[in-house]
This record gives structure tokens, sequence and C-alpha cells, in this order.
């Protein structure tokens, strides 16, 4: 597939989604964020390792796999990352000696990747119902050469940027989460990208919203069908 | 009255003006909701839900059980580990059920259950720091439907939680109207397994797919198929 994206300098490639297609796990989700797909599967609360098992809480464990070939630093440092985010995410002391595992798998990487990861593991999760203190929306931006910030960028501006940025914010104040930054730049651009992706991350907040309503519609239907519930 | 009553709440989402009991001043607060700092947070996708006077969750739709004491669920038979049974629920943990909370069961006369059995049991313990713990009588020593299952077939399908607690709740009509034109045996565990048996495998298979078709239907929908359920079972 060729990086079709449109160049839009200041908002999010559109997003769709696909909620609880597989069997197996108990929540998953295909997100779509312009060309870059990920698809994440959630297994949990469920039964853990021995040796990952913590007496107080659940294990959050994340396992990525890229589309080809074996795992290197690269993808253990997403896994770390994304690991770290959803261990503050989750409300993991509800389920201690258990683990909440992540499974991501890369579609297609179209730029961006690291942002629509966190978000489609954010989406399996509430697809899974999992206990969670606030939801976390991931907004990656680029400062290209001639110091122009890019929101959502693709492929092509990735590759071609100073420096590129990707950071998550929670949904109940607003806050940083997690911050991944590649590259040189000034405090002060950090703080337009900061405030640009904070921006950003409403639109993201609002899909989920959408995204929920759409998959709990049928049964919110049958409430209101019937007369005697 | 809180603004988000019968409406999609996501974690994270701080709620206020709940309706508090005239007596104590205080709302109840089910699966779902948390205090946090004094905000009631929702830690819960799903829908909010209230009922009179002052009783808030959230119903949210869940695939993975989590044991709660007194739920009735399906087990299946893991280990025989000296004088307990470990059976799986479906749960993150493998729960015990000990061979003397069978009815009659003595030190002496053990009872009958091999690994892979079903038995539909209730739990006795569930706690999020302990095993939770199963038992198949109730406290008058009495098996009450309790036990081993399905020795002589039957078939057990696993379905979503929400669907079960539909199907046990008094205004669903399933298993009325589908008893009326066919015979079968049932056994319905809250961590979505359901276990049917009927008179042939075909028949089971109806009640099998008449049950998870269910899952989104009202109950005029409900009755609807179960009619031609029964004509095309009757052949028509």
């Amino acid at each position: 597939m060729m990086d079709s994206d449109e160049h839009r300098e200041d908002r999010l490639r559109q997003m769709t989604c696909q909620l609880g297609q597989m069997l197996r796990p108990d929540g998953d989700t295909t997100l779509f964020m312009g060309d870059t797909c990920a698809t994440v599967a959630v297994y949990g609360p469920g039964e853990v390792k021995m040796n990952k098992e913590l007496l107080d809480k659940a294990t959050v464990e994340v396992v990525y796999r890229s589309k080809s070939g074996l795992p290197g630093c690269a993808e253990k440092m997403i896994e770390r990352l994304i690991c770290n985010t959803y261990q503050t995410a989750i409300l993991t002391q509800l389920h201690p000696r258990s683990s909440v595992s992540l499974t991501i798998q890369e579609i297609q990487n179209s730029g961006s990747f690291l942002a629509c990861c966190i978000n489609a593991s954010c989406l399996a999760l509430l697809d899974a119902s999992v206990s969670m203190k606030f939801l976390v929306a991931a907004v990656s931006c680029i400062i290209d050469n001639d110091g122009n910030i890019v929101l959502d960028p693709n492929r092509k501006q990735e590759k071609t940027a100073r420096s590129s940025l990707t950071f998550v914010f929670d949904n109940k104040d607003k806050k940083i989460v997690t911050i991944n930054a590649k590259g040189d730049y000034r405090i002060e651009e950090l703080n337009r990208c900061l405030a640009l992706c904070k921006e950003a991350s409403v639109a993201i907040f609002d899909f989920y919203r959408e995204s929920m309503k759409k998959k709990l519609s049928k049964s919110m239907n049958t409430l209101k069908g019937d007369p005697e519930s | 009255m809180v603004d988000h009553v019968n409406e999609l709440v996501l974690p994270g989402e701080i709620l206020t003006k709940f309706n508090e009991s005239e007596k104590t001043q205080k709302a109840l607060l089910g699966p779902g909701l948390r205090q946090e700092d004094g905000d009631i947070i929702v830690s819960k996708p799903g829908i909010l839900k209230f009922r009179e006077p002052n009783v808030y969750w959230v119903d949210s739709f869940q695939k993975r059980y989590i044991p709660t004491k007194s739920d009735t669920v399906i087990g299946i038979v893991t280990a025989k580990a000296g004088d307990i049974f470990r059976v799986d629920i479906g749960g993150s943990d493998q729960a015990t059920l000990s061979f003397l909370a069978f009815e009659g069961a003595t030190k002496r006369n053990r009872p009958d259950v091999k690994v892979g059995d079903l038995v539909y049991a209730k739990l006795l313990v569930a706690n999020k720091d302990m095993e939770p713990e199963l038992v198949c009588i109730d406290s008058g020593g009495k098996n009450d439907g309790l036990g081993v299952i399905g020795r002589e077939g039957g078939f057990m399908i696993n379905t979503s939680i929400n669907l079960v607690r539909k199907l046990l709740s008094a205004e669903c009509e399933l298993f009325k109207t589908l008893g009326k034109n066919l015979q079968f045996e049932v056994a319905v565990g809250v961590n979505g397994r359901i276990w049917v048996k009927s008179r042939s495998v075909s028949q089971t298979i109806a009640v099998v797919n008449a049950i998870e078709a269910s899952e989104f239907m009202t109950n005029a929908q409900i009755k609807t198929m179960c009619k031609k359920l029964a004509d095309t079972l009757a052949g028509f």
C-alpha cells in the first residue's frame, strides 16, 4: 500500500475501528488511523505465570508482533512503553495475582504507528470491559526541518522529520501519561506540540465514545423496545 | 438525579448529582463506580443504571467472568488433588471443590467425580485475594440441583455474561416459551456457560441456537422466534 494519506497539518487522519471480531479473546479491536492499522487482542483478568505474579496487583503483559521478522530492540521498546502506560491506566489493584495481557499485531505502518497501537489497545480494553482509572489517547506529531509542526504524520512526513514526538493523555484531567520523543527540539517547540496534541486528543476520546455507543447500541435498543424491562 | 442514567459512561468520567436516600444521605454504588478523593468516578464502560431510591451501577458488556460470592456456575474439573478437585470456572484462578461438599459424601464414601466432568456448583468463597471455593450442597446438606452434570450427554456452550444475566432475569421469557414446544434440561451458570440436554441432538442444537440468537431480542421477538423454531422442528 502506498502512503495515500493527504497531507494535513493540523488535523488527525480519519479513524475507523471494529470491535469484538474475534472469538477467543475477551476483547479485541482493529483500528485504522488513516492507512495505519493495528489489531489488538485483550485477555484478562486471567491466569498469570508464577514468575510474573504480583501479590498486590494484576500484571500487565504486552506482546507486540511486527508483520515479519523476529522481535528486536525497537519492538521491545514499544512493548515496554505501552506496558508502562497501561499499568497506570488499568485498575490493577482490583485483580491481584492475575494478568491482563495485550497482544498487538502490526497490520500496516503508515506513520504515527505508536499512537495507533496505544489507541487500539485502549479500545480493546474498553471492549473487554477491563476496569480502568481513566482512558488514554495518544497523538503523534513531527517537527520538520523548517520548524513546522505536523499532526498525525504519515510515513513520508515521518522520514523527513527533524524530530517526532508522541504524547499520551488521560481523559480525566487531560494530563500527560507518557511522552516518547525522538530527534532534537527546543522547549518552546515541545510546548507547542504538546498544546496541539492535547487539543487533538479530544477527537480521539470522542471517537472512543462513538465506537462504544455503536457497540452497545444493540443492547440499548432491546432495552427501549421492551416495555416490560 | 444523575444526568447520565441509561446512557453510555466511560472510565475516567466524574459523575455528580446522585439521588441520596432521605434517611442516611447516602447513595449506593455498584459495579463500575468508584469513589476517589470525594469524586465518583466511572471505572467500567457501559450503561449507567439506576434503581429507586439510591442504587447506581454500570451495566457493561463482558466476556470474562469475575467470581462473585453465591453465584451458581458451571465448572470443568481439571485435576484431582488429594481431597479437593480443581475446577475451571472461567475466572482468573482455578476454583477448589472439596470432595466432602457433595450430598451424602463422607470420608469413606467419595463422590464419583472424574477429571473432565462438568459440575454445577455454587461459589462459597469468592474474594480477590483468595482462591474461589465451590460447593455442591446447600447449608442443609442437600444438593439442590447442584452436582455433576452432563454424564448422560448434553452440550455446553460459552456465551457472554450479559446473555446469561438476561436469561436468568425474571422478565426473560425464553425458556418459558421454548418449553411449550420442546422438552429440554438446562443449566445456566453465571460464568457464561450454559449446558443443554434434550431428547435428540437436533433438538439440542435448536435450543442452543435459540439461546444464542436471543441475546439482543425483545420478549416479543423471542416469542416469534420460538414459534418459528417449533414449526421447523415439527417439519412445516
